[in-house]
């Protein structure tokens, strides 16, 4: 036991547990707020929107910043979760009383549900790449909103309708994110994610390690829909009724968006991103109604145009080298603290990594592994006993 | 045999969307995402001229304009939106698609405000108990592939079209001015959209903002089934998919489903053939 | 059954792709702590014998055998398993990666460094000892490279000498009982070439270790290598010693033209 904890201690780095920090701080703020009166339920609201979607975003994250492949059926393991915990939770909450209970069950058997189909979809995976995977995943989504619109007892078209677990559903979604950081990040940071890194860097490279690429693929898939769909629970929990057209592909694309913005493979981002993006969704939508909605769409495409192009594109890389956010950073940080920092670039050996290639993720050009040689011939059996 | 007919019509107009998309895959080696969304402009464009008035020459003008207004949409997309990032990495690419499409989609719905508005634009009649509107679809359909397929297999810059989708920098080392090409592929496609847009119009009399979302996203399923980057393949996806998608509505017992099932055709195709009906493939040297 | 002298064996293996023989009939017997050399011009399968001996291609004909065990027909992954690694021609390094990661890449299937995802994921005890065992037999490993100092550095910022390395270290990491070089020497000046070769024997001493090269450079082969074989047009020229392989008439030929 005691090696145990010198274990941990001997590994501890506080930037290790700063999204654990910031998420709980916040908690423990927040849940202050509530009860004395401070925060106003429409901002309880916004905030466990913003728990959701900042476990969307680190789960999608998982996908497409560490293993590499493109997703955009997101939502559809969302709308999983959703349905299939909103029923579940109409059916047993009158045997349960407890409304804690029956939350715990609902996430459970929702995020199951939702990774029972990250598995189907995790299987096209293991023969395709890039923009062939990206369709059959946006497909993936599209096949389950429609399916769930025609159920019978999903309530059809006009959407099911949902029993709320609780005034303050942000407290149990914080403490869900909690538990989802810790299982990320301690899977990205050990030797499975390592695996699944190095599937992402160079797969043939990875199976000639051994790697058993197949079921890292699937693991991914599994843990990545598992989430997606407890977060689609969360979201029934406080939004009724549960309509099928909220998980179209958009939405996906929206936290796609998220992990883009943020940075692939990199938690952290994902969790300002969906934390900023989230807010400014919701100030844009409380300040416009009608038709002049579409000026938040209209804002929100033209920073993603602008930020996109700024930052990607060839010929504006001396500005980007110019006015680098981290260089910003530096430059603050060299002002205030009169001790000379330590040469930058040296990396630890568990640092995560966080660049990608993303000309891996998106170039469907070459299939590996459907090649097939010519059939072997029969072996002939007289030749050997 | 009618459902088979209006499949096919409807192939015919998925066929259209999805040589736009696999044009500019296979030539700037882009998902253009935003390719639904000048469908739609075509759609309201051709709304806003017919608002002039009802006679022959108002609907000629009507198309003229539907479709110079998506070339020139096209073109400026392409130039503004996707040309900076022209070396870029393809998901940044992907995403500022994914951008301009928010932003035609959101643009519209300010113009012309969400709600539905219809547009009247078919030819009345039927010949043999099929619409003429179906009949025209079909005819100019098929009329414009095989243009098209002449074009690029037959003219010099039809050529010069495929040099640049092998290989860009080889391309331009001929001579060939790679930033015109690609232009003038969006160009294409953007007019290809526009007549799909009419085309629509006609089976589905109503425009609103995220008109071109469903019919993009299915061609797009099209190409992909076809193989993307194949120009043929595109034109037999979208009419297996048109097919598939008229037989299936026919039968009100799946109906409801269809859009399920369509989806699941193009993940069983790919699953038998990871890279479409028509695809290449390129083997990963080991 | 099959000799256990041999390390690897191989009965007329081959394949063909499209009703092209690619490869054919090749025979090759490496005995333990061998270092054998499999040489020949562009294109004339040398490459493609290592893909059918990693499962990368399942050969269309004849067998294989690690220790008198067939491995034909398994996947790549069980392939390492069973104990054969390999380099790449072009270098496959897990470039977002940094050079130590790379090597516990390697070390990922051991026994002695075994947890299990959830494991992991709560952080139980047997993930930290796995972690920091793995640390420090990759370090081990690095030593031995000369690539210990550089073990925090991104793989695609080494030089590519040391990328090339970087890729032995990786495969040895495997604790292959047979390893397989495509080219180590490619791109490399005489001194380096030089080095590799001390390296290489290196290798073979103190992992007790059998190795299968592909090398265009001569000095390299003679060198170091025990037995070869000469590959032309897929099929096998001449293989044995050294020095007779390289005076055989048909290699000479093969090699210069006529």
């Amino acid at each position: 036991m005691k090696s145990y904890f010198s274990n941990i201690k001997s590994n501890f780095k506080l930037k290790h547990y700063i999204n654990y920090i910031a998420v709980g701080v916040a908690l423990v703020l927040l849940t202050v707020f509530y009860y004395s009166g401070i925060l106003k339920r429409s901002s309880a609201d916004l905030i466990t929107q913003m728990g959701f979607s900042i476990i969307l975003a680190v789960s999608l994250n998982l996908v497409v910043g560490f293993l590499g492949e493109l997703s955009l059926g997101h939502a559809g393991f969302m709308c999983v979760g959703a349905y299939i915990g909103a029923y579940l939770t109409n059916a047993i909450s009158s045997a349960i009383p407890s409304k804690i209970l029956v939350l715990i069950i609902a996430v459970i058997v929702g995020g199951l549900s939702a990774s029972v189909f990250g598995f189907i979809v995790g299987l096209p995976a293991l023969r395709l790449k890039g923009d062939y995977l990206a369709i059959v995943t946006l497909a993936f989504g599209e096949i389950v909103r429609n399916i769930c619109k025609n159920l019978p007892f999903f309530g059809g078209a006009l959407g099911l309708s949902t029993t709320p677990y609780g005034p303050s559903m942000f407290i149990p979604t914080f403490i869900i994110l909690l538990i989802m950081l810790a299982v990320v990040q301690n899977l990205v940071r050990s030797k499975h994610g390592r695996a699944i890194t190095a599937i992402r860097d160079n797969e043939i490279a990875a199976k000639s390690m051994g790697i058993n690429v197949t079921y890292y693929k699937l693991f991914v898939f599994v843990i990545s829909a598992f989430f997606a769909g407890v977060a689609g629970v969360i979201y029934g929990g406080f939004t009724t009724p549960i309509l099928y057209s909220f998980f179209s592909y958009n939405y996906s694309i929206e936290i796609l968006v998220m992990v883009v913005l943020g940075g692939m493979g990199s938690i952290g981002g994902s969790i300002i991103s969906a934390t900023v993006l989230t807010y400014i969704n919701f100030v844009l939508q409380t300040k416009l109604s009608g038709d002049l909605a579409a000026l938040k769409y209209l804002f929100y495409a033209i920073i993603l145009i602008a930020l996109v192009i700024y930052r990607n594109a060839p010929s504006l890389k001396k500005y980007r080298e110019k006015f680098n956010l981290s260089n910003l950073i530096n430059m603050i940080i060299k002002k205030f603290s009169k001790k000379e920092r330590e040469e930058v670039g040296t990396v630890e050996w568990d640092r995560v990594p966080t660049k990608i290639s993303t000309d891996e993720i998106l170039s469907a050009d070459f299939t590996v592994t459907n090649y097939k040689p010519d059939k072997p011939d029969k072996p002939d059996k007289s030749e050997r006993p | 045999m009618s459902t088979i007919i209006d499949g096919l019509s409807l192939g015919a107009i998925y066929a259209l969307i999805a040589l736009g998309y696999t044009m500019v895959y296979g030539i700037a080696k882009m998902l253009n995402f935003a390719h639904g969304d000048i469908i739609m402009v075509g759609a309201y464009a051709l709304y806003s001229t017919l608002l002039l008035g009802q006679s022959p020459v108002v609907s000629v003008l009507a198309i003229i304009i539907s479709i110079v207004a998506c070339v020139v949409l096209g073109v400026v997309v392409e130039r503004f939106a996707y040309r900076p990032l022209r070396g870029a990495t393809p998901l940044a690419v992907l995403i500022t698609a994914i951008g301009v499409s928010y932003m035609l989609q959101s643009i519209a719905q300010l113009i012309f405000k969400a709600k539905s508005r219809p547009v009247s634009f078919s030819i009345p009649g039927t010949t043999f108990g099929i619409h003429n509107s179906t009949i025209l679809t079909l005819v100019v359909g098929t009329v414009v592939m095989v243009a098209l397929t002449l074009f690029v297999n037959y003219t010099k810059t039809g050529r010069a079209m495929v040099a640049v989708s092998e290989d860009r920098a080889a391309a331009e080392l001929m001579g060939i001015n790679s930033n015109f090409i690609i232009s003038l592929t969006f160009a294409i496609g953007s007019a290809l959209a526009a007549c799909a847009a009419i085309f629509y119009l006609m089976q589905i009399p109503l425009v609103n903002p995220t008109f071109g979302a469903m019919p993009g996203i299915k061609a797009f399923t099209a190409a992909v089934i076809g193989g993307i980057g194949s120009i043929p393949g595109a034109m037999i996806g979208g009419v297996l998919l048109g097919v598939v998608e008229k037989i299936c509505l026919s039968i009100p017992a799946i109906a409801p489903y269809t859009t399920a099932i369509e989806f699941s055709c193009l993940i069983v195709i790919l699953l038998v053939k990871p890279t479409g009906l028509l695809g290449r493939k390129r083997r990963e040297k080991v | 059954m099959n000799d256990v002298e041999y390390v690897l064996q191989t009965e007329n293996l081959g394949i063909s792709f499209g009703g092209l023989k690619a490869v054919q009939d090749v025979n090759l017997k490496i005995k333990k702590k061998e270092i054998y050399g499999l040489i020949g011009p562009n294109g004339a399968g040398k490459t493609t014998v290592f893909n059918m001996l990693t499962g990368v291609y399942l050969p269309t004909t004849g067998k294989f055998f690690l220790n008198g065990e067939n491995l034909v027909g398994l996947e790549q992954e069980q392939i390492n398993r069973k104990g054969i690694a390999r380099t790449f021609q072009n270098i496959r390094l897990f470039n977002n990666m940094t050079v130590i990661q790379n090597v516990m890449v390697g070390l990922h299937n051991l026994n002695e460094y075994k947890a299990n995802p959830f494991a992991s994921m709560l952080r139980l005890p047997c993930h930290f000892e796995a972690e920091r065992k793995m640390r420090e037999r990759a370090k081990e490993l690095l030593d031995i490279f000369g690539l210990k100092a550089d073990r925090n550095n991104l793989a695609c910022n080494l030089p590519y000498g040391k990328q090339r390395k970087l890729e032995i270290a990786r495969a040895l990491a495997t604790n292959p009982t047979l390893l397989l070089l495509d080219e180590p020497a490619a791109g490399m000046n005489p001194q380096e070439t030089a080095e590799l070769m001390e390296t290489i024997k290196f290798v073979r001493d103190k992992f007790d270790m059998t190795i299968l090269l592909i090398e265009h450079d001569m000095s390299l082969v003679s060198g170091i290598c025990d037995n070869i074989t000469v590959l032309n047009f897929g099929v096998t020229l001449a293989h044995g010693k050294v020095d007779e392989v390289l005076n055989n008439p048909e290699v000479v030929k093969a090699y210069l033209g006529d």
